[in-house]
């Protein structure tokens, strides 16, 4: 791993140093220490229970470390209030659930939650945004296919305006068509806004299309971190069949 | 009644029994503990009764509510066992509900202050409250569970533990109060008051016993709305802990 030559390349907006995650006796996370830098697409990729949606819970401060420390834009997370840290690391997960109510209700939540209301016009930009059209607004959250909810999903996360996207997972459940919009979108806040995607998947051509930066976990480790071409090829023989898509 | 009427009684013991051992009901053993064991307490509270109602002493009335308190904190604690400190938030729960109903009763001097009237009284409020406490608890722990996600969602969009919880914890304060509303709606219609029945049957005048009960009802009101929200602001926050994360509950091991 070349960590130091990257630090001097980027300025990290996370950073984690000999973060692990133990449950009982079971070490989910294994001491992890590397970066994702600003303004990139940093994939997340790895074998199914590697660690990753873990690893995302806690930049969003849903979960703590064992031990170890994470900075977000050189803040030690524990020295943030909770609140704090989620606004600033906003988080998509792929089974993230709709609250029952309409699309507006949904996406007014989070300035509910600081007492604010969501004006219509706001609203309809931000549908607009994940290319939904107006007049779903007053829909039934609950009646949306699985890829309307996932674009509102993401549009409510969006509503806290977050320098730094958790995305996990968030186009595997989406048909082709539904895929590429949710990847444009995503391309384009980042550029627009530069936000800085952190984004978890299975799928490895998809990782390749969209990152510009790339971590590698197997069984709680980072094994690799790198510019999007470390995942061409590892000299380490498993991490190398996985990367050529043999998942056993 | 009689000795020979009591003792005649228990017939209506032995045609559950009958009927248990005819179509194989497999009951015989706890019908039988049951009787045995109602019958023991009963005697034994009468005795206790006799003994405080003629003692007419603050000392032993106060020693019947505490151990009133101590018995439906027992029963209640186990639907709690998710709940850090249940026991103690049961504690404070009975104790606040007792205090505030008896000051208001004897306070305004609604009933005078003899232990027929306190003990009495105690026992319909931290007995039906208990009954509210299990309703609440096994409500609120199954709410808590089916809805970890959306807790999660609102804490992860920058929500507080209390707004995270506030759909289950409203949910199952309702859950819990309904059904004292609704046998409220039909009382008197359908089936008498046990304790209206009793007085009547003791040969109290019908329109007096009506009077007190409902006091009751009232009282049973005031009980429902109090033991689920005191229980229910006392708990939540054990859910949760100083980083604002949802404490998980015992995992297993999947993968
Ligand atoms: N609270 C917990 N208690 C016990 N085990 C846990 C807990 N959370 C996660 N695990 C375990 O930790 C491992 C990593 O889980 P995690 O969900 O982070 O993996 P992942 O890389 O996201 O996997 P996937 O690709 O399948 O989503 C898994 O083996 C999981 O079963
Ligand atoms: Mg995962």
């Amino acid at each position: 791993m070349d960590s130091k030559q990257n630090k001097s390349l980027y300025e990290p907006a996370i950073h984690f140093q000999h973060v692990s995650f133990e449950v009982g006796d079971t070490k989910i996370l294994d001491s992890i220490t590397g970066s994702f830098p600003t303004n990139q697409i940093t994939v997340l990729v790895g074998p199914s229970g590697a660690g990753k949606t873990t690893l995302l819970k806690m930049c969003n401060g849903l979960l703590s470390p064992t031990s170890g420390d994470i900075t977000v834009q050189g803040r030690a997370i524990h020295e943030m209030s909770p609140i704090d840290l989620r606004r600033k690391a906003g988080m998509v997960l792929q089974n993230s659930p709709m609250l029952a109510g309409s699309v507006y209700d949904n996406l007014a939540l989070p300035l509910r939650l600081q007492g604010k209301t969501l004006s219509k016009e706001k609203a309809l930009d931000i549908l607009d945004q994940v290319g939904l059209e107006g007049e779903y607004l007053e829909r039934d959250s609950q009646n949306l296919s699985g890829g309307q909810q996932q674009k509102v999903s993401i549009a409510r996360t969006l509503m806290n305006e977050s320098k730094i996207l958790l995305m996990d997972e968030i186009t595997s459940a989406l048909d082709p068509s539904s895929l590429n919009e949710v990847e444009d979108l995503i391309r384009t806040l980042h550029e627009k806004h530069e936000i800085t995607v952190i984004w978890i998947t299975h799928n490895l051509e998809q990782a390749k299309r969209m990152g510009q930066y790339a971590w590698i976990m197997v069984d709680g480790k980072l094994v690799d971190a790198g510019e999007i071409s470390v995942l061409d090829h590892s000299d380490i023989p498993s991490v190398d069949r996985f990367l050529k898509g043999d998942f056993s | 009644m009689s000795t020979t009427a009591l003792f005649l009684t228990l017939i209506f013991v032995l045609i559950p029994l009958a009927l248990s051992k005819s179509l194989g009901l497999n009951l015989e053993k706890d019908t039988i503990i049951a009787t045995i064991r109602s019958t023991v307490q009963l005697v034994a509270v009468g005795f206790v009764l006799k003994f405080v109602f003629d003692s007419e002493s603050y000392t032993f009335i106060f020693l019947m509510v505490v151990l009133m308190i101590g018995a439906a904190v027992q029963n209640a604690r186990k639907k709690g066992e998710g709940i850090k400190g249940i026991t103690w938030k049961l504690i404070v729960t009975f104790v606040l509900l007792e205090v505030l109903t008896q000051s208001i009763l004897l306070g305004f001097k609604i009933v005078p202050a003899t232990a027929q009237y306190i003990i009495s009284l105690t026992g319909m409020v931290i007995g039906n409250s208990m009954v509210l406490a299990i309703l609440f608890l096994n409500r609120f722990v199954s709410e808590v569970e089916a809805h970890r996600s959306e807790s999660e969602l609102i804490l992860s969009l920058g929500g507080t533990p209390k707004q995270a919880i506030h759909k289950q914890l409203i949910r199952s304060i309702q859950a819990s109060m309904i059904p004292t509303i609704e046998s409220q709606k039909t009382i008197g219609l359908v089936q008498l008051p046990g304790m209206m029945s009793g007085q009547i049957i003791a040969g109290a005048d019908p329109l007096e016993a009506v009077q007190f009960q409902i006091l009751v009802i009232f009282l049973l009101l005031t009980t429902a709305a109090l033991t689920s929200v005191c229980l229910g602001l006392l708990s939540y926050p054990t859910l949760f802990n100083e980083r604002m994360q949802m404490i998980q509950r015992q995992q297993q091991h999947s993968k």
